[in-house]
């Protein structure tokens, strides 16, 4: 009977993936609603359950890919895998309204290029400090300081290890709880009010589920605004992070 | 056809990447330069044309917003297959490098915001553009 289930389970591991995945946010999703509730979102914590499992994974088989590497999760491998998570990313493009855009001005370019820029020279700086002093993974550390996505995206584009990226994503990781957790906390001080305020911290703030999460959990009303410039945020965080940020590291470091 | 969205989004995927790699060619270096970034572009232009010329049925908008939902679920498998074992020894680079990150971001918020002439004008009304993602992503 389990042998049958686990060889079903085997054989098509794609599937098994959806359905895993499905179980870790349906989890998450509970977690976040009755023991934090809503304050934690149920996306960040479904990522922290991830990261457990590919711990327990990497624990359980000493592979270098997580819970991809017991057969029975095999699938896990393809669905979080390069190819399907850059075609998800690229289709988040499409809920982008470039009018609406358009209206957030000059202040929402300039808030969109200094929360890609100094994100990325504080992380950078700080794995340089910490001995990471390649220009690979200090742009891959640099980038996941921008965006849990982004870093992952650039370290797969410049061929960071393993282990960087896994930083990097951990590094963007607790960016976007810290930032969902303190926005409605620090509100106050950010002068989060307007939609043109919601727009700036957007840009600057980053991580689409810590600008949504923390702006529904300060007002309501100003999501769209935070959430329309972070998520250009990711895309130019995936144009510049490989690019412009990789050869400025590159120059200075060598 | 819910496939035209999907076609329309790998058609842009795939020219993004392709994009990204001739230009890594071009730049000298062995990587993809920004090959996912173009490809969000491609399909943000694609997206305009067709609405400007009245060719984006809603079927085929699915297509392309079904797979833009699914980016939280793939984004937590991608984190299921971390090498968490050899990232855990660098610990408080992660963490230093986040807080330093969102501790800057926050004084500039404030900055900015703080210039900003204080008028009483309401949000005008915006929408979620996926409806396959709910208010709760």
């Amino acid at each position: 009977m389990l042998d049958i289930l686990e060889k079903a389970a085997l054989h098509n591991g794609l599937v098994t993936a959806f359905a895993v995945v499905g179980l870790i946010v349906l989890l998450a999703g509970q977690i976040s609603k009755h023991l934090t509730f809503g304050r934690v979102h149920g996306s960040a914590i479904a990522i922290v359950i991830g990261l457990a499992l590919a711990y327990w994974g990497g624990t359980q088989t000493g592979g270098h890919k997580g819970l991809a590497d017991m057969s029975l999760f095999g699938g896990i491998g393809l669905m979080g895998g390069a190819m399907l998570r850059d075609f998800a990313i690229v289709a988040t493009a499409f809920e982008v309204q470039p009018l609406e855009a358009r209206k957030a001005g000059l202040i929402g370019v300039v808030a969109l290029l200094l929360g890609t820029v100094l994100p990325f020279i504080v992380g950078a700086a700080i794995a340089w400090g910490f001995g990471y002093s390649d220009a690979v993974s200090m742009t891959t550390i640099g980038a996941g300081a921008v965006t849990y996505i982004v870093g992952p995206v650039t370290g797969a584009a410049i061929g960071a290890s393993p282990d960087v990226m896994a930083l990097s994503i951990a590094t963007g990781l607790v960016k976007a709880i810290l930032v969902m957790v303190g926005t409605p906390v620090a509100a106050r001080f950010l002068r989060l009010k307007t939609p043109r305020s919601a727009m700036v911290f957007g840009g600057l703030a980053g991580t689409v589920s810590g600008v949504s999460a923390g702006l529904a959990a300060t007002d309501r009303k100003l999501v769209p605004y935070g959430a329309l410039v972070a998520t250009f945020h990711t895309g130019l965080g995936c144009l510049l992070g490989p690019s412009l940020l990789f050869f400025a590291t590159k120059a200075l470091v060598g | 056809m819910i496939i035209y969205g999907t076609a329309l989004l790998a058609a842009c995927h795939l020219l993004g990447i392709f994009i990204g790699d001739l230009l890594g060619q071009l730049l000298g270096v062995k990587t993809n330069v920004g090959g996912v970034g173009i490809a969000m572009l491609l399909l943000m232009a694609a997206r305009l044309y067709m609405l400007q010329h009245n060719k984006l049925p809603k079927l085929t908008e699915l297509g392309v917003e079904y797979w833009g939902a699914m980016y939280i679920p793939v984004v937590v498998a991608m984190a299921a297959q971390q090498d968490m074992v050899s990232a855990l020894r660098g610990g408080p680079v992660a963490v230093l490098s986040a807080v330093a990150a969102v501790a800057v971001c926050a004084a500039v918020i404030a900055l900015i915001n703080r210039a900003e002439a204080l008028s009483p004008e309401s949000p005008d009304a915006a929408q979620l553009h996926n409806p396959l993602v709910a208010a709760q992503e």
